[in-house]
């Protein structure tokens, strides 16, 4: 199975670098079909990517979902108000369905964050700790050990 | 809607979708639902030129980019360019300014390309009053008409972001630019990539451009006086008068095309232009000093350089300048808000007959890529980012520390104008109507026109950084929210 990984956030902005330091660590990792992108936000051009990869799964910081993180599914959206500043992930599903024909199930593995303030470039040391357990989940996962889609919502 | 002690009631539009980052629009009604004033708020403050003080000066054309995740490109140039100047460089290797060059085109494509078909064309495609769930970017690629516009869209956005990770190094906040040149060549398998597809690009920006100019006219009579507010253009040019987004001395025109200033070097920006500061937006307002804040503001960006410059080198362009400026000109400088998106995609394919001449340089893929000097206490940059005209001031002390920092960006400079076009709109279409979410967005509309920056912010899960803000006539704030 081809997988992308899109994890994104600013690194400079405390825990919103939650998805860059997952990515980090799988960088080192030997995941034969996974592709990793990294970046500081999502851009309209990540929907061609998608669409070249039978599942996508969105990294990210979370404000204020559940800890330590939660793993969901996530539906194409078609009706959505847009701004280039920041797509969400959903409409980057709509958009590879619309514009190049391929519907691609997305994953999102929202890692819980507590502080956001600029220009600090460490996690809180419980962001730390919600990044091992995400990373624990989600590499047997890219590996192939394990399925990647739950049979339902997953939360550990 | 809130109804304030005065009795003028006040409608808020917030956040204004599909612009770059967040903003507020602040309408003031009187009893009888007429427009009194309208404002565009900035209301995230940014504070990076306290931030940078204090840092190694090599630092900021990486630090800077955190201005923005949209058109970091811009800020790391324009750093780069003033500390070519601290450096004591004057004239960057062919290898050095070439490579930029090609950095700074690629960025000018993808970002235009992203403008026009993600933010406008569902207005332009299903008109002001459509459907706000069809009016967006997935309306336009659900819709068979117009699927493969998205698609285009989608991959010439590609087209540029792969050019600047070609000659920065990443897609977003690279590293390419450093003071007194550039970092790497182009490597061969990328440049075979680019001219590859390069004639491609040049294509669709005519076809375009062509859509753009064939909806202008097509409502001429609807968008000439829509936002359209008579004011100055300033840009850079170089000596000869020639368009050049990279290089160049200030130059500024009035609503009649004469000349107020011309040819002033980067290093003097601060002798023509001088900085207003108003109690209720966090941005500046910029006003030619010899005309005072009352009558010294001006429009930059893709409008305001289509009429300051003499002509275009590039032949595809030029011939599309010529016929813009006669069209809507007639002589003098263009007025027309909404000709922005004209203008705009004549710089696009400016910027793809551009990269074209560049990748053929073998001055890309090889020679020196650094130029050294005598060191300097002071340097500025100008350059014309997407939207504007980009300036970069820092003052660094003897330990190489930065002093001082002054920015002028894009959107700062367009501050008055898009206050003044936004005022128009609403005294044009709101007053005394029904207040529909179609004439709502043509306030938004004609903000676009501008492709305002307005901040960047995080963006975790679950979390909109934004502020609301209300404020009296007198400008007193009344009350603040956070989303």
């Amino acid at each position: 199975m081809r997988i992308l990984l899109l994890a994104w956030g600013n690194p400079a902005r405390q825990d919103d670098g939650l998805g860059p330091a997952l990515a980090a660590v799988l960088e080192g990792q030997d995941l034969p079909g996974v592709t990793l992108s990294c970046d500081y936000q999502l851009q309209v051009e990540d929907a061609c990517a998608i669409s070249e990869h039978e599942v996508v799964v969105f990294v990210d910081a979370s404000l204020d979902g559940p800890e330590p993180f939660e793993f969901v599914p996530v539906e194409p959206r078609q009706q959505v108000s847009f701004s280039s500043h920041s797509v969400a992930t959903d409409a980057l599903l709509g958009l590879s369905e619309r514009c190049f024909g391929r519907r691609v199930p997305g994953w999102l593995l929202a890692i819980r964050g507590y502080a956001f303030e600029p220009f600090v470039e460490t996690l809180t040391p419980q962001a730390q700790i919600n990044l091992e357990a995400a990373l624990a989940f989600l590499a047997p996962r890219l590996s192939g050990a394990v399925p990647l889609a739950p049979a339902d919502t997953e939360r550990p | 809607m809130t109804t304030t002690q005065t009795g003028q009631r006040r409608l808020v539009i917030e956040p204004v979708t599909r612009v770059e980052g967040h903003g507020k629009v602040t309408i003031m009604l009187d009893e009888q639902d007429q427009v009194t004033q309208a404002r565009l708020h900035i209301v995230e403050f940014r504070g990076f030129e306290r931030y940078v003080q204090g840092r190694p000066y090599w630092e900021m054309p990486v630090l800077v980019q955190r201005l923005c995740g949209i058109c970091p490109v811009s800020h790391h140039l324009a750093a780069a360019k003033a500390l070519d100047m601290v450096v004591g460089v004057d004239e960057l290797t062919a290898t050095g300014e070439k490579m930029r060059r090609l950095m700074h085109y690629g960025q000018t494509f993808q970002s235009h390309a992203l403008h026009f078909f993600h933010l406008v064309s569902p207005d332009l495609l299903f008109g002001f009053d459509a459907d706000p769930a069809v009016r967006n970017v997935i309306g336009v690629a659900t819709d068979p008409r117009f699927q493969e516009l998205a698609v285009r869209g989608v991959l010439m956005r590609k087209y540029g972001q792969e050019v600047i990770q070609a000659t920065s190094g990443k897609k977003i906040h690279g590293t390419g630019a450093i003071p007194g040149g550039i970092n790497r060549h182009l490597d061969p398998e990328r440049k075979a990539h680019f001219l590859a597809g390069i004639d491609q690009m040049v294509e669709w920006s005519e076809q375009t451009l062509d859509l753009c100019k064939g909806y202008t006219r097509d409502h001429l009579e609807e968008l000439a006086g829509f936002g359209t507010v008579p004011m100055s253009s300033m840009s850079i040019v170089r000596e000869d008068g020639c368009f050049d987004l990279y290089d160049g001395n200030l130059r500024c025109i009035d609503v009649d095309g004469n000349i107020i200033f011309d040819q002033v070097k980067p290093e003097d920006y601060h002798t023509v232009i001088a900085e207003e500061v108003k109690s209720w937006s966090y941005m500046k307002f910029p006003f030619i000093k010899a005309l005072g804040p009352e009558k010294g503001w001006y429009r930059v960006g893709p409008l305001a350089r289509m009429n300051t410059c003499t002509y275009i080198d590039t032949p595809l362009a030029e011939a599309a300048r010529v016929e813009f400026m006669e069209e809507l000109g007639g002589g003098k400088p263009v007025q027309v808000c909404m000709a922005y998106h004209w203008a705009r995609m004549i710089e696009t394919l400016h910027a793809a007959e551009k990269m074209r001449e560049l990748l053929n340089d073998p001055d890309l893929m090889s020679g020196e890529r650094v130029a050294t000097g005598t060191r300097r206490g002071t340097g500025v940059g100008i350059i014309e980012a997407p939207r504007g005209t980009l300036i970069h001031h820092y003052d660094v002390a003897d330990d190489d520390t930065i002093a001082m920092a002054n920015l002028i960006v894009s959107t700062t400079h367009n501050n008055e104008p898009m206050n003044r076009s936004v005022t128009k709109v609403a005294v044009d279409e709101l007053s005394g109507k029904e207040i529909t979410e179609g004439l709502l967005n043509r306030v938004e509309i004609a903000i676009r026109a501008y492709d305002p920056c307005l901040s960047c912010a995080t963006h975790a899960v679950g979390r909109m950084p934004l502020e609301i803000s209300l404020y009296d006539a007198e400008g007193k704030l009344l009350d603040q929210k956070a989303t």
